[in-house]
């Protein structure tokens, strides 16, 4: 297989509500990409757009955002996998470069979630599920993964209170990263105050809607090589589907999606769990990183406990997860959350991740799922 | 009114499975089984995904089942906010079966834990719709 490497990153800062419109929040991660380096929008073969539709006014974004960052005439189009969107992007934007077709592929993801008010946001949460077989009993995304953890719970005993340090580990590295949204310091009575969303899922435990941008430019291995001194690399993409009915789901302590892709990205990159240096994982709910820490391997199944209990998923620790926040600090701009974790490990692997560097980074991975659990994506990076 | 009679908000008016509704108006919930391979289905499916067949059975879900998981949901979607809280769960049913909905409002909260013996109920909404639940069996 070619090499397809990563020769820029960048995203917006994610906040409630981005005082913009969406090229304009789609820009700020473009510029924060292409900032200081050599490379401008006619060095870009073709684009790819991601974002969850039915948060857009627009229709057809890609078309409008192709021209705000000046890349016509080059081709672009769209892509979707709800909050994987931008991680299935980069599994496009690889097989266009792989393939030979392009040489520079930018993947811009996007999200302004407070475009629609809060009651078009209240209707359009009840369809995140099969439409037809399950959104008529009122349902949504907390608890769907809500009933997730109770199956967890039941299965090896795991509690309330681990995922609470799950939600305090993210909240140390929310305070130092300045692009997150929730920047609290928090203590675990905060956390464990008993606000239910769904049981057994707290406020605390599930994090905040958001608007931002993210942008993760590829090249071919000799672009990267001329345009970029630190390419870093694709080495492993995993990509995994599983039923959205939850009548077609065989358990409900991980997600099918998750185990396979992360065993396709390993077997493509040739590597193992114990290789990986660093991690981003999906947590848009605790239990999600819980499940992650055990679906890709860093813990056995029902183990993922006792990694967060021993602080193994810290910066200081044996595989540090989420260090820039995860998803719970830094909130989930649906479209741009892929591409904002897929930066984060960049940053890492290149040395440039600042205070929450983890040093010695050398090879990273992100884990980013759609739905829950319908879509999962598994991507490896390394620097050599 | 045909399958937009299923469930308290409905988002599908039209579907080759309109016959689930005819079912639940006789107390019974029903799953389909391809009459050319066998495939048995629940939700119900008007089209066979292994032998493509879209020649369909109906069966009905009887018997006991066990709770699998379950969650109390304290906020709702548009549309639902009146009944919060409601608890939604999975079961599995004797015949392999698993069904997702929501639990009766009448079994008492300390008694809903995984593993606990459910039957489906049929029950009636406002407006001349019916959905079914889990009940305590
Ligand atoms: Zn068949």
């Amino acid at each position: 297989m070619p090499k397809v490497g990563i020769i820029a990153v960048g995203q917006s800062a994610f906040v409630r509500s981005y005082p913009g419109s969406i090229r304009e929040l789609a820009f700020e991660a473009f510029r924060d990409a292409l900032k200081g380096l050599p490379i401008r929008a006619q060095q870009i073969d073709a684009s790819v757009v991601c974002s969850a539709p039915e948060y857009d006014k627009q229709r057809t974004p890609a078309g409008l955002i192709a021209e705000y960052l000046g890349l016509n005439p080059q081709p672009t189009f769209y892509v979707e996998s709800v909050c994987s969107s931008s991680s299935s992007g980069l599994r496009t934007a690889y097989a266009l470069i792989a393939s030979g077709l392009h040489d520079v592929v930018m993947v811009l993801g996007f999200q302004k979630m407070s475009e629609i008010s809060s009651a078009e946001s209240q209707e359009r949460m009840g369809r995140g599920a099969d439409i037809q077989w399950e959104a008529p009993f009122g349902t949504m995304m907390p608890a769907y993964y809500a009933m997730h953890a109770r199956g967890h719970f039941e299965k090896y005993g795991t509690t309330e209170e681990d995922l609470g340090l799950i939600r305090l580990k993210s909240s140390t590295y929310g305070v130092i990263n300045e692009k997150a949204v929730f920047r609290k310091s928090l203590t675990l009575d905060k956390i464990m105050e008993p606000k239910y969303i769904a049981t057994p899922l707290k406020m605390m435990d599930c994090c905040a809607n958001a608007d931002g941008s993210s942008c993760v430019l590829l090249a071919s291995e000799q672009k990267a090589k001329e345009l970029c001194e630190k390419p870093v690399w694709v080495r492993g993409l995993g990509m995994a589907t599983a039923p959205i009915n939850m009548a077609g789901r065989d358990t409900f302590s991980g997600l099918k999606c998750a185990q396979l892709a992360a065993r396709r990205a390993y077997d493509m990159a040739g590597l193992g769990p114990k290789d990986i240096d660093v991690a981003e994982v999906h947590d848009c709910s605790t239990e999600a990183e819980m499940m992650a820490y055990e679906d890709l391997g860093f813990a056995e199944p029902g183990k993922g406990k006792d990694l967060i209990r021993n602080k193994e998923t810290y910066r200081e620790g044996r595989i540090p997860v989420n260090v820039d926040g995860g998803l719970l600090s830094k909130g989930h701009p649906i479209g741009a959350t892929g591409g904002s974790q897929i930066r984060t490990i960049a940053l890492q692997l290149r040395g440039e991740a600042g205070p929450m560097q983890v040093p010695n980074a050398k090879v990273g991975l992100v884990h980013n799922i759609g739905g829950v659990g319908i879509y999962g994506n598994v991507s490896i990076f390394s620097v050599d | 009114m045909g399958f937009e009679q299923f469930g308290i908000v409905s988002f599908t008016s039209t579907t080759k499975t309109e016959k689930f509704v005819d079912f639940l108006k006789e107390g019974k919930v029903c799953g389909t089984i391809c009459k050319s391979c066998g495939a048995k289905f629940f939700p119900p499916r008007g089209d066979c995904n292994f032998c493509l067949s879209e020649e369909m059975e109906w069966f009905g879900i009887t018997g006991a089942g066990e709770l699998i998981t379950y969650t109390q949901a304290m906020y709702a979607p548009a549309g639902f906010e009146k009944d919060v809280p409601y608890t939604l769960g999975v079961a599995r049913f004797e015949d392999g079966a698993k069904v997702f909905g929501r639990l009766d409002k009448s079994i008492p909260d300390e008694n809903i834990r995984p593993g606990m013996k459910v039957r489906l109920k049929v029950i009636d909404l406002d407006d001349d719709r019916l959905s079914y639940v889990l009940t305590q069996a």
